[in-house]
């Protein structure tokens, strides 16, 4: 009984200050943190409970070393099974009810977003004209355009237009983000504070997976299809955008940030950005990505005593311009 | 008087014409003996987990520092894709397979399985799939990972990802025709006293991975020659470039690839139901709620294969309805789980290498069963899909399940399948090893996931190194771990204490022949006088010395 009160108190507190989590960057974040402590606290009470068992078991019923009798003939307890399968099933009903209440908070219920998954045909222009949603940003090919996948509109929001639309095209190793109301490119993902944010998300050339873990979103971007991810940013501050499906050797790499900016910053960012707007292949070149063994190893061959000048020479028709060049 | 003891004159008799028959060259030919099969099975697997692990120490060595520098980025693809792909193809796969072939026929009193040389020829099989793969060192490393979706396993070199699919195939039909033996000959081969009821639970478990085998593997054949004509002939089933749906490859190969979940960790379910029990000399608890529980896992386990897609093209109804599938297999692990708490508890418990790694078992399966519900949860997924959450989870049930299942498994065996015992001493060392080595590396990769770590990267942010640091020193851990095992088994194999014909007083079928047993295994056909876990029966028919033995060898 007193065990049973203090393995309840201590998974009580423990699914609450697990300090496990980042920092929570928007509402729809905090409800699935509330999900994941409500999780935590289950988990943990049913960890101790099962170790607890396992270890008093080793204690308390060790066979003595000269005993060679059996222990007690007990093969079952229907009671006591139908207890531990009713209990479970009725633990993963009431979470399962609550994943679905908070997915469906997060918007992952918004037809826009979570309909039909059939394939769009921007693939079917075959590969000379690969790079044809890059360049215009959106949907070349209007008229076969479905339904995207991902986290739509929160259920308040649901048929309103986003507050601000970027496109995310994923490659071999980079995001881009254009801004299609003005033009914009960028390499960083700038949003602002307070509005209602909707990604549409392109891969070029393999599967990609846009992740905000302090949003606690994830979509992949997949090649011939669209999705979207839609929400709410309420803390300013700049967060990571990681790839979290494996793209290719530098896939670890491919990561930039997303800045929260106050509307004022997010207004000053993107008159700067208009006034320099700069070439789409500038803002490639001067993405902040490791294009070729060289730009990893110059480090290493600085430690060896190595020219980087050598290795370049070594590599020069593998620079990162041009790897590039020929990829789009 | 409770104990059941097993007079060792009674098999001894059948020994010596069997001793005389088994050469030690028949372990390096096509032989159709299932024993011979079997052990051919686990040394060969195991020489595969060797090879997995060496790739494994070294992923945790370039993971030790944030950047990439202790090999290029591509060959760490390569070795993440062998790692896993030998792990699950050439190690829990085949060595559920081996200890499938040698214990299956013993425990139900058959000479052998139902389809002698296919079993042979699924075992040699796995020996040509593995070379095959093996050789992908010297020519070109797959690197799209062991999932190898498409369109990157389209365009990360053709040499590499041909010899994945090929050496796949051969691997998965292998399995195939290992699973059809173990089916066949569960079903039709039992002696005639022996009901289905009768029936050691790791046949139960036998025979729900089997056909989970015979269901979900062609699957995985047809979506790997999809894969392999987009390949090699340019086709576009998957391809987008010629509108191909990369979404479809995922569902095909996670109908297989999921269920391979189950494939791995129910003949090791299995084994935990038949070492308990004996080390604890109480009767499994709930015989038919762990039976049936086999069975329902198989069933769900086909109907759970979009959960590893929450993130990808699934609409949200799938992702709901695969959200509810996964947690409800939650309640039939659950009945296992409890099952065996309860078996062990009041029991007499004998804290050998074998009751260790079986506790073991349960101790860290459960944190994977745990987190395996959290990851059910579409929205937690979200999160920590494809980072090192998942990493964690994965190496929980397969290490902490599969493995310890596996080592739990040789323990107990071991004294069966070569006569002799293993040394205690050197299996507690191994046991505490593996035991420290295995929470260090992976219990730390829960966290590293959900701050924002992604999974199959070779460089990561500077900000994760203290923990990885930690993974790392766990790794070489479980490095060492393995040559205390190793050191005791070849030694115990030839010199080891000589272990009798049932050194532990167990009550199945197997422990009542010799050890090793004869080459028919039986002398004629043993006649059921009690179940397989009767353990404390005091009923009339133990009570007189004179049917002592519970069978006979009629």
């Amino acid at each position: 009984m007193l065990a049973g009160i203090a393995l309840t108190l201590v998974s009580l507190w423990y699914g609450q200050n697990h300090g496990l989590l980042p920092v929570a960057a928007s509402n729809e974040a905090l409800l699935v943190d509330g999900l994941f402590n409500t999780m935590m606290t289950i988990s943990i009470g049913l960890f101790l409970l099962v170790e607890g068992v396992l270890i008093i078991a080793i204690f308390r019923f060790r066979r003595a070393k000269d005993d060679t009798t059996d222990g007690p003939d007990i093969d079952g307890n229907i009671p006591l099974e139908i207890v531990w399968t009713g209990i479970p099933a009725v633990i993963v009903l009431v979470i399962g009810v609550y994943s679905f209440d908070v997915y469906s908070q997060m918007g992952g219920f918004d037809p826009n977003a979570a309909g039909d998954p059939a394939v769009t045909q921007v693939a079917m222009t075959g590969e000379g004209e690969y790079g044809a949603p890059l360049m215009n940003g959106s949907n070349p090919h209007g008229g076969h355009h479905h339904m995207a996948l991902g986290i739509g509109a929160s259920p308040e929001k649901a048929g309103q237009m986003a507050d601000l639309t970027v496109d995310v095209m994923g490659l071999q190793y980079a995001w881009i983000f254009t801004y299609p109301e003005t033009g914009i490119i960028s390499g960083e993902l700038h949003v602002p504070q307070g509005k209602d944010v909707r990604l549409k998300l392109k891969a070029q050339d393999v599967i990609h997976a846009f992740w905000l873990p302090e949003f606690r979103l994830k979509q992949d971007a997949i090649p011939g299809r669209d999705s979207e991810l839609r929400f709410t940013p309420t803390r300013a501050g700049d967060y990571p955008v990681i790839c979290a499906e494996l793209c290719g050797a530098y896939h670890g790499s491919m990561v930039t940030r997303m800045y929260v900016d106050t509307p004022e910053e997010f207004e000053a960012w993107k008159q700067q950005q208009i006034a320099s707007r700069p070439d789409i292949n500038e803002v490639i070149a001067s993405l902040d990505r490791p294009r070729t063994d060289v730009d990893y190893l110059t480090p290493y061959a600085d430690d060896m005593g190595l020219e980087p000048e050598m290795l370049r020479s070594l590599h020069e028709s593998h620079t990162g311009a041009e790897v590039l060049t020929q990829s789009l | 008087m409770t104990q059941v003891d097993i007079p060792a004159s009674v098999p001894a008799q059948s020994s010596p014409h069997a001793e005389a028959e088994r050469k030690w060259t028949d372990f390096f030919t096509f032989n159709s003996d299932h024993k011979v099969i079997g052990i051919q099975y686990l040394v060969t697997s195991f020489v595969f987990y060797l090879i997995g692990g060496a790739l494994a120490t070294a992923i945790r060595t370039e993971l030790a520092t944030p950047p990439s520098d202790f090999v290029s980025p591509d060959f760490y693809n390569g070795m993440l894709t062998l790692h896993g792909t030998i792990m699950i193809f050439l190690w829990v796969v085949p060595a559920g397979a081996g200890l499938a072939n040698y214990l299956i026929p013993l425990m139900i009193g058959a000479k052998d399985m139902a389809f002698p040389k296919i079993n042979a020829l699924a075992f040699w099989m796995i020996v040509a799939g593995g070379a095959l793969l093996l050789s992908s060192f010297w020519l070109e490393t797959p690197q799209s990972g062991w999932t190898s979706y498409p369109p990157l396993s389209l365009v990360s070199g053709k040499v590499g990802e041909g010899i994945w699919i090929f050496s796949l195939l051969i691997l998965g039909t292998s399995s195939i025709l290992g699973a059809l033996n173990f089916v066949v000959t569960i079903i039709k081969m039992r002696v005639p006293s022996m009901g289905i009821y009768q029936m050691p639970l790791f046949c139960w478990s036998m025979l729900a991975a089997g056909l989970l085998i015979l269901t979900g593997t062609p699957v995985l054949a047809g979506a790997l020659i999809l894969l392999a004509f987009d390949l090699l002939a340019g086709t576009a089933f998957f391809n987008p470039t010629g509108g191909g749906d990369p979404v479809v490859y995922q569902h095909m190969f996670w109908f297989y690839s999921h269920p391979a979940v189950y494939i791995m960790i129910l003949p090791l379910f299995g084994a935990i139901s038949e070492i308990l029990p004996v080390h604890s000399r109480k009767p499994i608890f709930g015989y038919r709620a762990i039976a049936y529980s086999s069975m329902i896992i198989s069933f769900l386990g086909l109907i759970v294969w979009a959960h590893h897609m929450f993130t990808s093209g699934t609409p949200a109804w799938l992702r709901m309805f695969f959200m509810i599938a996964t947690m409800i297999i939650a309640v039939p692990t659950g009945i296992k789980v409890f099952g065996w708490l309860a078996t062990i508890w009041g029991g007499k418990i004998q804290l050998n290498s074998a009751m260790l790694f079986a506790l073991g078992f349960i101790a860290t399966f459960v944190i994977g069963g745990i987190t395996g519900v959290m990851i059910a949860s579409v929205p937690f997924d979200i999160h920590v899909h494809d980072t090192y959450f998942i990493v964690a989870h994965i190496h929980y049930v397969l290490f902490g399940g599969s493995v310890f299942g596996i080592y739990a498994a040789l323990y107990h065996w071991f004294p069966k399948m070569t006569g002799r015992m293993m040394n205690e001493t050197w299996g507690r060392i191994h046991f505490g090893l593996t035991f420290v080595g295995m929470n260090l590396t992976f219990m730390p990769m829960h966290e590293l996931g959900l701050l924002g770590m992604n999974r199959r990267v070779a460089m990561y942010d500077p900000r994760f190194a203290d923990l990885n640091v930690l993974c790392t020193i766990g790794s070489y851990i479980l490095a060492v771990s393995t040559v205390p095992f190793i050191v005791n088994a070849l030694w115990s194999w030839f010199k080891g204490k000589l272990a009798g014909d049932n050194p532990w007083n167990a009550l199945t079928l197997e422990w009542q022949t010799t050890s090793p047993p004869a080459i028919e295994n039986f002398e004629g056909v043993p006649v059921l006088t009690t179940g397989p876990y009767d353990y404390g029966k005091t009923n009339e028919a133990l009570e007189s010395p004179s049917t002592d033995t519970p069978v006979l060898s009629s």
